[in-house]
């Protein structure tokens, strides 16, 4: 395929012998090689979205179940943490699509850059869940079956420090320690968490994914393997990233907007 | 797609790229920024049983707008707006029949709890 390179652009699509630099040979045309790419990653975004949707029913249920369980335990998360990492995504998600622009218009350095400022937002986006995560850890708040878990524990067992901070408002704007709940109540809550777990941590891998698929293209990238006609892994990466932000988009009201 | 392919020179470049016009995607970021706002002050305040219903449709505005610009979907093929709807009519299917049945075994865990559930205190 190589040898027949060089005239490729100027000889168009002509015979189909001269080959695009960048077509497989198994493709007829650049169109087909990319609609096939095109097709394959909006097939796995579907897939995708089945493999969170398990999580979202169980969300559904409990929430269904106990509406006040997790009105209730929605306001140990905190809301400006959540609304900064919605924003940082969305800002992800402009920035990968510009690199999408920068790679179909062949301006690579931008391309590096806006590849930058996404890995970067992933990264901080990280860094504030973990601020959160270890928030958690740290007051007990965890998943029911935790031996850690202040809604688990029997109040007695319960520490001093994990007293003092675990606290959150109840319906009539009381402030309510976690060892004078009802303790059915005080159970179901460690339902909550195991949901708030799962959700943001399948998400947070989701996450994690990109930066690993972000880095590749960066590296890519910087050898200026992107142009108007071999833009394929750039669309089809960034593609990925917008369903992590989309995801993220239906869990930050569904998680830290419970009123 | 591309079967008869020797048609597609007409095509403007080469029918691939479509790059997104840079004042559209700042437009569609900050009004995602917006609507963000938006949510953030509703969920603060109570709307009689509404709330939920209200954080979702702006959250499937915000969805929207990220499908078909972000994500291309306005200027592709509409087959693939199909697949992802699909999807997700596929995960409305999914929540229906669990709802179905999700009050069924109301009695079975009510005893189950009542057995096995030994609560301090």
């Amino acid at each position: 395929m190589s040898s027949t390179t060089a005239d490729a652009h100027a000889g168009g699509h002509g015979h189909g012998h001269d080959h695009p630099k960048h077509l497989a040979h198994h493709f007829e045309t650049l169109e087909q090689q990319y609609g096939s790419g095109k097709l394959g990653i909006w097939t796995f975004l579907l897939t995708e979205v089945l493999f969170f949707s398990a999580l979202f029913v169980a969300y559904t249920m409990y929430r269904a179940q106990y509406p006040e369980v997790f009105q209730f335990a929605s306001q140990y998360l905190d809301t400006n943490l959540g609304a900064i990492n919605t924003i940082v995504l969305l800002f992800s998600s402009l920035t990968v699509a510009w690199g999408v622009r920068n790679a179909m218009l062949g301006q690579h350095k931008m391309l590096c850059i806006n590849l930058l400022l996404t890995l970067a937002c992933a990264g901080g986006f990280m860094g504030i869940k973990y601020v959160e995560y270890s928030h958690k850890f740290h007051e007990g708040t965890l998943w029911g079956g935790h031996v850690d878990s202040i809604f688990k524990a029997d109040p007695a067992d319960i520490s001093e420090d994990m007293k003092e901070h675990s606290h959150a408002w109840n319906g009539d704007g009381e402030l309510v320690a976690v060892k004078d709940l009802d303790p059915v109540f005080r159970q179901r809550l460690g339902l909550f968490f195991a949901v708030y777990f799962c959700l943001t941590g399948l998400h947070g891998i989701h996450v994690l994914i990109g930066m690993i698929l972000l880095t590749w293209l960066l590296l890519r990238a910087m050898k200026k393997e992107f142009g108007p006609d071999h833009f394929g892994a750039i669309d089809f990466g960034g593609l990925y990233w917008h369903l992590v932000d989309l995801i993220w988009i239906f869990l930050f009201p569904l998680l830290y907007l419970i009123s | 797609m591309a079967d008869s392919s020797h048609n597609h020179d007409a095509h403007d470049d080469h029918g691939l790229a479509h790059p997104v016009p840079l004042k559209l995607l700042f437009a569609v970021f900050f009004t995602l920024v917006g609507l963000t706002i938006l949510t953030v002050i509703t969920g603060q305040m109570t709307f009689a049983g509404f709330d939920l219903a209200l954080a979702m449709v702006i959250a499937t505005c915000k969805a929207t707008l990220v499908c078909l610009i972000f994500m291309h979907l306005k200027y592709d093929k509409p087959f693939l707006g199909m697949i992802f709807l699909f999807s997700v009519l596929f995960v409305g299917l999914f929540l229906a029949f669990t709802f179905l049945d999700s009050n069924e075994y109301n009695a079975d865990i009510n005893e189950w709890v009542r057995d096995n559930m030994t609560i301090s205190q």
